[in-house]
């Protein structure tokens, strides 16, 4: 009866366990059944994502069987991580079925790693087979992008030979700008009617190229100002673009001969916030009414706004941006527009510094071997998509593969 | 917490309505012609504004980004989260930079401000060659390089396909040509240059015409709020 009593008391006590504490050792023959019949994965790799900044493993895996085929119960994958071949592994990913790749973007870099993945069907998991070990590291080199090396160092050579030719006093010829040959009339007009000359250099900062040419060419109307002795006004948007268009405009003024003309008050800041800039910007214009307005660097909204009310003023304009949707409103309102490249281009042609211009042409080898490519690479596309020849297609392919961003 | 609370009122949200229809019509006074009204508005917006953006400045950047990675154990009152971080002895470099910027403000040593001047320069022009490279060069290539024809369509899909990879491929070598400036625009090279300045131009028709619609709703969602200011519906 005691005996009873004991096998009683100790079927209670184990029904009353937690499952997992029979995880590793499962006794129910159903569920041994269903991890010998869901086939795991055909095969398991895992290794250090290549060409990463560290901290990413990929994992690789072979369809199990019944994933889309066999008895198709296979519904995804489960993935578990450890640091070592035994002990604990937490699980670091689900996939769903048919997927055959993870990348695990969790891991510490320098850490070494075991990977465990099983198929999961619905009745239960396939045994759980073991990949590694593996270490993330970072690769200071991203070989998915040694076409961009390779082009960008054409197009450093390029430049540097011209910037060569220019230094050593070869002629460079640059074609005539419409909207630059303005810049001279623009300030001689002002000179003549005794009044100032606004200029706006965008309302983005110092880290954005299109203030940097603006505040370059800038630096040639300042010069001319100094010159004429022509009243500049400044206003600008950003505390930096502030600091560098005053020691612009004060070297400019000293290159003129003429520091004694520069004060602080030419570049003045008016508030970062874009309306309340272009707000204060429109009341100057209405105010002092300058005969010339320059708007050159990078605009958003304000564009038209500011041109509208130049143009009411009866004021000269000439605008020049990279911003695809603002040229337009230039284009509409102001007298002469400087479109994409050639506001990049002004400063060298203002300025006719040789090395510049240098730079220039060097630029311009750079768009002819961009134009020979894309008529190669069409004649070459429309000939494989013609005749269907694997050769001329594979050509296709590879030509554009050289101008992804994933070599 | 109390001013959250006054903030909330019913009273606060009609004042601040009132306020908002008022600013908003000195504003547009601008149409008719400068006046005092547009001028005090302006200065109001110019003040807030910069105040408002020096002190976004200031919490938002300095504070997480530059104080708050050097002294993290001294950010308990304003920062928390970064109690207990290590320190990241390379934020040193920036904070020594703003500090030579800060040179300007002394006469005899101002010129030493060009030395973090130069450096966002710098940084600008090579961070921004490897993005436009990318964005502007190569991205454009490879979108460029399609056939002209392609085999299976039928005949109207066909003629439609060629015209359309024409123009595409056609307006490219185009627009590129006018942005050359090795050569001057004669003969065949100054008629592709042409077609180029009309390809540039019927593109920024369209986009004129696209912006043009996107600040007309802006226009109407003004008078939106005028209007219901004057019904009364949103006070």
């Amino acid at each position: 009866m005691r005996r009873y009593a004991v096998l009683v008391i100790i079927l209670l006590v184990g029904s009353h366990l937690p499952a997992s504490l029979f995880a590793q050792e499962p006794t129910d023959s159903a569920a041994v059944l269903e991890l010998v019949t869901v086939p795991p994965p055909a095969y398991f790799e895992v290794y250090d994502t290549p060409s990463d900044h560290g901290g990413n493993i990929t994992l690789e895996w072979g369809l199990s069987p019944d994933d889309g085929d066999g008895r198709n119960n296979v519904t995804g994958y489960q993935i578990l991580r450890g640091e070592g071949p035994t002990g604990y592994f937490e699980m670091v990913g689900e996939v769903l079925k048919g997927t055959t790749q993870f990348v695990d973007n969790t891991a510490d870099e320098g850490t070494q790693y075991h990977y465990r993945i099983a198929a999961v069907a619905r009745t239960g998991l396939s045994e759980r087979i073991m990949a590694g070990p593996v270490v993330s590291r970072q690769q200071w080199f991203d070989r998915t992008r040694a076409n961009l090396l390779v082009i960008a160092v054409l197009l450093v050579i390029a430049i540097s030979y011209y910037i060569y030719k220019g230094a050593i006093g070869s002629d460079l010829y640059i074609r005539k700008i419409a909207g630059l040959e303005a810049v001279d009339e623009a300030v001689g007009r002002a000179t003549e009617m005794g009044r100032s000359i606004l200029f706006v250099p965008g309302i983005q900062d110092m880290d954005n190229v299109q203030t940097v040419a603006g505040i370059a060419i800038l630096s040639n109307i300042a010069k001319r100002t100094a010159t004429y002795e022509t009243e500049l006004d400044v206003p600008v948007s950003r505390s930096l673009t502030m600091s560098v268009g005053r020691e612009t405009v004060k070297q400019a003024y000293l290159e003129a001969g003429r520091p004694d003309l520069y004060n602080d008050d030419i570049v003045h800041y008016i508030t970062d916030e874009q309306f309340g800039y272009v707000a204060a910007v429109d009341g100057i214009m209405v105010r002092q009414k300058p005969a010339a307005c320059f708007y050159l660097g990078a605009f958003f909204a304000e564009s038209l706004i500011l041109a509208e009310t130049g143009s009411s003023i009866g004021a000269i304009q000439v605008a020049g941006t990279a911003m695809p949707t603002q040229l337009p409103f230039f284009v509409a309102a102001c007298d002469y527009t400087l479109i994409g490249e050639e506001l990049f281009a002004a400063s060298a042609y203002l300025s006719k510094d040789k090395k510049m211009m240098g730079s220039l042409k060097g630029q311009d080898a750079g768009k002819a071997i961009a134009m020979i490519f894309i008529v190669v690479g069409v004649g070459v596309a429309t000939l494989a998509a013609i005749t269907g020849n694997d050769g001329l297609t594979a050509a296709s392919e590879w030509l554009r593969r050289l101008f992804s961003l994933n070599f | 917490m109390e001013g959250q609370a006054i903030l909330t009122t019913p009273l606060a949200n009609t004042i601040g309505v009132w306020i908002g229809a008022f600013l908003t019509l000195m504003i547009f006074s601008f149409l008719y012609r400068d006046n005092p009204f547009y001028k005090f508005a302006e200065h109001l917006f110019v003040g807030i504004s910069a105040a408002y953006w020096m002190t976004v400045a200031f919490w938002t950047t300095l504070i997480p980004n530059l104080f708050a990675r050097l002294w993290p154990s001294h950010m308990g009152g304003v920062l928390p989260s970064a109690v207990g971080n290590e320190r990241e002895w390379q934020y040193v470099i920036p904070l020594v930079l703003g500090l030579i910027l800060l040179t300007r403000l002394v006469s005899r040593i101002a010129w030493f401000s060009r030395w973090a001047m130069a450096f966002v320069i710098g940084f600008a022009a090579g961070t921004n060659f490897t993005r436009y490279l990318q964005s502007d060069f190569v991205s454009q290539i490879q979108s460029t390089m399609v056939p002209l024809y392609e085999p299976g369509a039928g005949v109207g899909a066909a003629i439609g396909g060629i015209f359309s990879q024409l123009v595409i491929v056609g307006g490219v070598i185009c627009a590129i040509i006018y942005f050359y400036f090795s050569k001057e625009h004669k003969g065949g090279f100054g008629k592709a240059a042409r077609v180029g300045i009309w390809v540039l131009m019927a593109a920024f028709g369209a986009s004129f015409g696209y912006t043009v619609m996107a600040r007309i709703s802006l226009l109407t969602g003004r008078m939106s709020y005028l209007i219901q200011w004057v019904s009364g519906a949103n006070w």
